[in-house]
């Protein structure tokens, strides 16, 4: 009886995973694979045309010539997000540890700040952005008044994208190093000290280390959604600078290439799983040498 | 005394806001002595050793450490270790690289650490748990570790911040021992915070007994036990027997007090002028029951009875006054005191101490 509720009881389950994870993923492979149709969508088929396509053009006889105009892209894509992860790092590590020394009161305060943010909807924060960074917009002017020249032109800037990618998922980084770093005994920075270590080497030997998994944690959760990300690029990159995220929607919408658009979806889905199966990696590694 | 002195505090006041830890203490720690602090929690004894370790400074007066001034000196600058309260080993770290710490950060060269972590392991019998985290230890053993972690890099004064509390009684007690063998062997200064009287009865050269912020006794084990220097010491120090009373004549070291026993007691003072108000202390041991009864003997009343294995406890009244005393089980087959019977019970005056308000 048991048995047959074990299976039974994770039906629902399954059934979530199937409909909703692997059907999807199973159809956006199809259409990569597929002919495009005449008047935009698709016919169902097998073709490696899309992939193809990423790496190369087809010249005015038919011959494949190497175009990297799409690596590019992967390439702009995996650099901004790295960048966003990186600076997400600096930012979130100082600030995690600043709540992590407030009395219990104060932490639950600051932690309810930094997750508020997630309450107002995504395009409402980045057009938030675009009033801060545009022409004439709040940058600028604070900027004047400080006696700075006359100028413009931080929007549609990969800096401008790269501040709306880290503002839009440095709560993702503050929580998971607050919880790592909110562990950390205090008389383990006192016995740092007491070893004649100054501030850095507490910083570095131990502060660093026990907030590691906080850490990698954050970076995945950063870096992840980061890769696909479609709003910072349309709105603060102004279109100028695709991003794999802005190239699938361009594909899917006004280009009309669905099987090329789905073919550079699956290339993103195989950089998040490469990116998840290195950590998992590191992660049975690192159980390993604790045994 | 000619003593070189290994801590010198010298009228050393803390305040946290409108708390006062620390309230003008002044005092000298020797060199090669197993010194320890004493007191109830909140007394200042943490306060003052962690302002010895760097950890906070004095909002008044100031440290020497072997005569050189260190009150403002960072802890990290210091040649003091502590063995922390939970030892605060590093969790990421094995043992050796917790043992290497700070021996990397005083800047030896590698074969120097090796050979040191080497025989810090040695003299703590930990050689095979070298490439250990400490997670992986019991109690006993990340005391040890911490003790050699503390040690390494040979420290002019280590500081033990109530390092056995966290240990079973059993552990306790074997530690005890190692810590004083480990004193001895090494000759470095210990500091020992504690609020467990019977360690530091135990395993100290000399003890001073804290009490609100200030120091209330320093002395020998014996010293303070035998001859408390005031009622808070003569209080916190095992069991005693007050009896609040008249001093109607004092001579020199000796004052004759009248208390509710009604027989007037001559014997030692502390701290007394003249005649006035006082209070006699006489410990529950130094009060005789019968053919060991002696000196100022009185009848009394058993009121009631604790066997305690080796000792059996009773409390007896005297006219108006209880005392508590304590018989030593000596014969396996001793007849102990029944409850309601009259019993002569008696001290010796020169056991009893008269003590100032």
């Amino acid at each position: 009886m048991s048995r047959t509720f074990r299976f039974w009881g994770l039906v629902p389950a399954w059934a979530l995973m199937l409909l909703t994870l692997i059907v999807p993923i199973l159809i956006v492979a199809g259409v990569s694979v597929a002919e495009r149709g005449a008047y935009g969508g698709f016919d169902w088929g097998f073709d490696i045309t899309s992939y193809r396509q990423i790496l190369f053009t087809e010249g005015w006889t038919d011959e494949l010539e190497f175009d990297p105009k799409y690596l590019a892209i992967i390439a702009r894509t995996l650099i901004f997000a790295g960048a966003a992860t990186a600076i997400c790092v600096l930012l979130a590590l100082p600030v995690a540890y600043y709540i992590a020394q407030q009395s219990a009161r104060l932490k639950i305060v600051l932690l309810y700040l930094v997750t508020l943010p997630f309450w107002v909807s995504m395009i409402v924060r980045v057009y938030a952005w675009l009033i801060i960074l545009g022409n004439d917009g709040l940058l600028e002017r604070v900027y004047r008044l400080f006696g700075g020249a006359d100028i413009s032109g931080f929007l549609f800037t990969p800096g401008a994208m790269i501040t709306g990618m880290v503002y839009s998922y440095i709560p993702l980084m503050i929580l998971p190093v607050y919880a790592s770093v909110e562990k950390i005994d205090p008389a383990l920075i006192e016995a740092s000290h007491d070893l004649y270590g100054g501030r850095w080497t507490a910083l570095r030997r131990v502060i660093l280390p026990l907030a590691a998994p906080g850490l990698t944690a954050g970076s995945i959760l950063v870096f992840v959604p980061s890769l696909g990300t479609v709003l910072e690029p349309m709105l603060l990159g102004g279109g100028k600078q695709l991003m794999m995220g802005t190239l699938i929607q361009t594909q899917f919408g006004g280009a009309r290439n669905w099987p090329f658009g789905a073919a550079i979806a699956m290339v993103l889905l195989t950089l998040v799983v490469i990116v998840l199966l290195l950590n998992a990696r590191r992660a049975t590694r690192q159980a390993e040498v604790a045994l | 005394m000619s003593r070189p002195s290994a801590i010198e505090v010298v009228n050393v006041s803390k305040r946290f806001g409108d708390y006062t830890a620390l309230d003008h203490v002044d005092f000298k720690i020797f060199q090669n002595e197993f010194f320890t602090l004493l007191g109830p929690s909140g007394c200042g004894k943490t306060t003052l050793l962690r302002m010895i370790a760097g950890f906070e400074t004095p909002s008044a007066g100031t440290l020497l450490l072997n005569g050189k001034e260190i009150a403002q000196m960072p802890a990290h600058k210091r040649r003091v270790n502590t063995v922390f309260q939970n030892y605060a080993l590093f969790p990421h770290m094995t043992l050796s690289q917790n043992i290497a710490f700070g021996l990397k950060n005083l800047g030896w060269d590698k074969t120097r650490i090796t050979e040191r972590v080497g025989r810090m392991l040695e003299m703590v019998h930990m050689e095979q748990f070298a490439a250990r985290k400490p997670d992986q230890l019991s109690g006993g053993q990340r005391q040890r570790i911490a003790l050699a972690r503390a040690l390494a890099a040979e420290p002019e004064v280590l500081l033990l911040d109530e390092p056995l509390s966290a240990l079973d009684l059993k552990l306790r007690q074997a530690m005890r021992d190692e810590l004083r063998t480990l004193q001895r062997e090494t000759g470095i200064t210990f500091v020992f915070v504690t609020h467990d009287q019977e360690e530091a009865l135990d395993m100290s050269d000399r003890i001073a007994v804290m009490g609100n912020g200030r120091v209330q006794q320093i002395g020998s084990p014996k010293e303070i036990y035998e001859d408390p220097g005031n009622r808070f010491v003569a209080d916190f120090i095992g069991d005693t027997n007050f009896l609040d009373g008249e001093v109607i004549a004092v001579e020199g070291a000796q004052a004759t007090i009248r208390t509710a026993l009604g027989t007037d007691i001559t014997t030692s003072h502390q701290g007394l002028s003249g005649p006035g108000p006082a209070t006699m202390s006489i410990r529950p041991e130094k009060i005789g029951v019968n053919e060991q009864a002696e000196g100022a003997l009185f009848d009394a009343t058993v009121r009631s009875r604790n066997y305690m294995g080796g000792f059996t406890h009773y409390t007896v009244q005297v006219g108006e006054v209880t005392l508590r005393l304590s018989r030593r089980n000596a014969q396996s087959h001793q007849d102990s005191l029944e409850i309601g019977s009259t019993v002569r019970i008696g001290f010796r005056e020169p056991n009893a101490r008269v003590l100032g308000q």
